[in-house]
């Protein structure tokens, strides 16, 4: 463990100023209550949101889940890890069930989330209205004032141009009713586990200098239309070529030396449990 | 009182510039260029892509001389770079010959030939290594040492043929998620040779971004991505590495034989996707991915991808974003010239001055005279 530096890196009165921001953000579901995001040892934009949200909350009994695009053993994963480990000396899980906090840039664990865990998302775009508004000063009269039809026009126009919503990750939600919410880089597959979600969702901009929240039990509704429904990415007729699970975010993959295409779960630690349990079901 | 041009100015100059050479020595330490040479390769590569010098010799002076401040080593060497002969061009340089240190795709996963992460930042921690402060000569050698035992001399390193690696774009060119595309092997216009004209050409603006200045470069780039733009782009390719360079037999040019290879530069390409609509007939709009192109000397990750941003950008003009717009995106981003003109408002303007306080003077006894009136007039 680092010595050098505090535990969890911050001094005390800077994490009680972001978790004061977090309570504030819990307060009122899906509005973005700026603030003083510090510099961090990582790049701003490399997850200093998430990991200022992470630090300022974990104990020295937290178990601690890093995810970056589905992997717990993607690159920005392991150096976040790393710097959290070394910096708190707390324990570190792969699995979903066992940790108190998981950090994540990208996915909703395939694992349904507890009361007891606090799912901290990694956010580089928190304002959904950006797209059609640049000015930070014009969005937050428009949030003031529930004024969202940009966003609508944005979905209608992306019907009228290409006969469906093309929004990629990232596809705004209303949330409990009043907020419009950018549901950070998540895939629209995983929007709905959002809805009355049982743990904690936090999610922190460090560039932006934003953070926000989904309390549990909270409605969360993806934008659509009566004639076009919000429609998440199809994995129909397909399943991992690992593990067999249906109806997971899945990875389509090149084989190099055949050419074809398959498939693999996303949620690496899922996929490897799902083959953990098979394999000792098999042995039994 | 009225303002007087200073007199006496020579010695004052004098003075000053002795001073100056005071502020660089006055504790004592001479700088070697070799140290600057061998240690700060960060900054050597952004005074050489600056400059468009490349020579690590001469970006060590020039840091030297400027006390380790960037604009004012670009500016040296932008000036020596000046008086240097153009002996030959090169033959045209295939990036995808290049012998790769480092290449990254942040698109996909699997790329052929595979991620190469090489020497980065990326991953290492902001925390400050308190121990550097003890390096010393000895501990330097047995580190080296023991990296050297557990890897590939770096020499032999450099003759693996495996270094050289395809283009992922290349691969999902054949893929058809990409139109094809045709090598645009015409002469370049030279912008250090003629001045640039708007509309420019694409090879004028490439030199103008490459040149650019790191941090207006990354700055303009960043509104871009940031909201003042319409990109949302993602790397395709990123890669490090050496590029051999050759030249034609000067005398028997284009006769294909008898060329020379003068040696090789470091480099950093970045090959950037972005997804943009095209109009296909009958009014269809087709969602394809576009490229956006950025290449500069050493390793210089972020104005690379930075540029191939802006590239983009400047492909496709629009009116609502100024960094969409040429004039602006490739006036602005150039260390010499901005630096230049913000730094000449330190120049004597007494005259300009003077005339400018006259007009304010004259328009204020107006107004006086007019409330006055007005006055005597209620």
């Amino acid at each position: 463990m680092n010595n050098a530096y505090n535990f969890a890196f911050f001094d005390e009165g800077s994490k009680r100023e972001i978790r004061r921001a977090t309570l504030k953000a819990i307060a009122i579901p899906g509005y973005q209550v700026p603030f003083a995001s510090r510099e961090m040892p990582i790049g701003r934009g490399w997850g200093t949101g998430g990991l200022q949200l992470t630090l300022s909350l974990i104990g020295k009994e937290d178990v601690l889940k890093v995810i970056d695009q589905g992997s717990d053993e993607s690159v920005n994963a392991v150096s976040i890890k790393k710097l959290v480990k070394d910096t708190t000396d707390v324990q570190i899980t792969d699995h979903t069930s066992q940790a108190t906090i998981i950090q994540s840039r990208h996915r909703i664990p395939e694992v349904p989330l507890r009361t007891d865990q606090i799912l901290v998302l990694q956010v580089p775009l928190p304002e959904p209205l950006r797209y059609f508004e640049p000015s930070e000063h014009e969005t937050k009269k428009l949030h003031a004032e529930k004024e969202y039809s940009g966003a609508w026009l944005m979905l209608f126009e992306q019907i009228i141009k290409y006969g469906s919503m093309t929004t990629g990750a990232d596809h705004p939600v209303m949330v409990h009713d009043r907020y419009v919410m950018a549901p950070s880089p998540i895939p629209r597959f995983d929007n709905p586990k959002m809805d009355e979600n049982e743990a904690l969702i936090l999610l922190g901009a460090g560039r932006e200098k934003k953070i926000y929240a989904v309390p549990p039990y909270t409605r969360i509704v993806s934008l659509d239309f009566e004639d076009y429904p919000f429609e998440g990415e199809s994995f129909h007729d397909k399943c991992c070529r690992l593990c067999g699970s249906e109806g997971v975010f899945l990875d389509e993959l090149i084989d190099e030396a055949t050419g074809e295409t398959f498939y693999q779960c996303n949620d690496t630690s899922y996929c490897c449990e799902i083959l953990n349990e098979a394999e000792k079901a098999g042995v039994n | 009182m009225g303002y007087v041009a200073v007199k006496g100015g020579t010695q004052a100059i004098e003075e000053s510039i002795k001073r100056l050479k005071y502020e660089r020595l006055h504790k004592e330490q001479v700088l070697e260029t070799g140290q600057i040479e061998g240690g700060m390769r960060g900054l050597i590569d952004q005074v050489m892509s600056e400059s468009s010098l490349y020579d690590e010799k001469l970006a060590a002076l020039a840091i030297k001389q400027a006390e380790g401040n960037p604009e004012e080593a670009v500016f040296l060497l932008r000036a020596y770079r000046s008086t240097l002969p153009r002996k030959y061009c090169s033959k045209i340089i295939e990036t995808g010959e290049m012998k790769v240190e480092r290449r990254i795709s942040a698109s996909f996963k699997d790329i052929p030939g595979g991620q190469i992460l090489g020497a980065t930042t990326d991953y290492t921690h902001r925390l400050l290594d308190f121990n550097l402060m003890k390096e010393t000569e000895q501990t330097v050698k047995e580190w080296l040492s023991s990296y050297a035992s557990g890897n590939i001399p770096f020499d032999e390193l450099q003759q693996d043929l495996d270094l050289v690696l395809p283009k992922v774009l290349d691969y999902l060119r054949k893929e058809g998620l990409i139109p094809p595309l045709e090598n645009n092997d015409a002469e370049p216009d030279d912008v250090t040779r003629e001045s640039l004209e708007f509309p420019s050409s694409r090879s004028q603006r490439l030199q103008i971004l490459t040149r650019g200045e790191t941090g207006a470069v990354t700055s303009l780039a960043y509104a871009v991505i940031r909201g003042y733009g319409a990109l949302h782009p993602t790397v395709g390719e990123l890669r490090v590495g050496s590029l051999p360079i050759n030249i034609e037999h000067p005398n028997e040019a284009r006769s294909g034989e008898d060329e020379y290879y003068i040696g090789e530069i470091k480099a950093t390409e970045a090959e950037m996707l972005m997804p943009f609509m095209t109009e296909k007939d009958k009014g269809r709009k087709e969602l394809e991915f576009e490229i956006g192109y950025g290449l500069c000397f050493g390793q210089n990750e972020t104005k690379a991808i930075a540029m191939g941003i802006l590239d983009n950008c400047l492909e496709h003009p629009d009116s609502s974003f100024p960094s969409h717009n040429e004039e602006f995106v490739l006036l602005h981003i150039d260390s010499v010239e901005s630096t230049g003109f913000i730094s000449h408002l330190k120049m004597p303007h007494y005259v300009t001055f003077q005339s400018k306080l006259d007009s304010v003077r004259k328009t204020k006894a107006a107004n006086a005279e007019e409330r006055e009136e007005v006055q005597a007039y209620e």
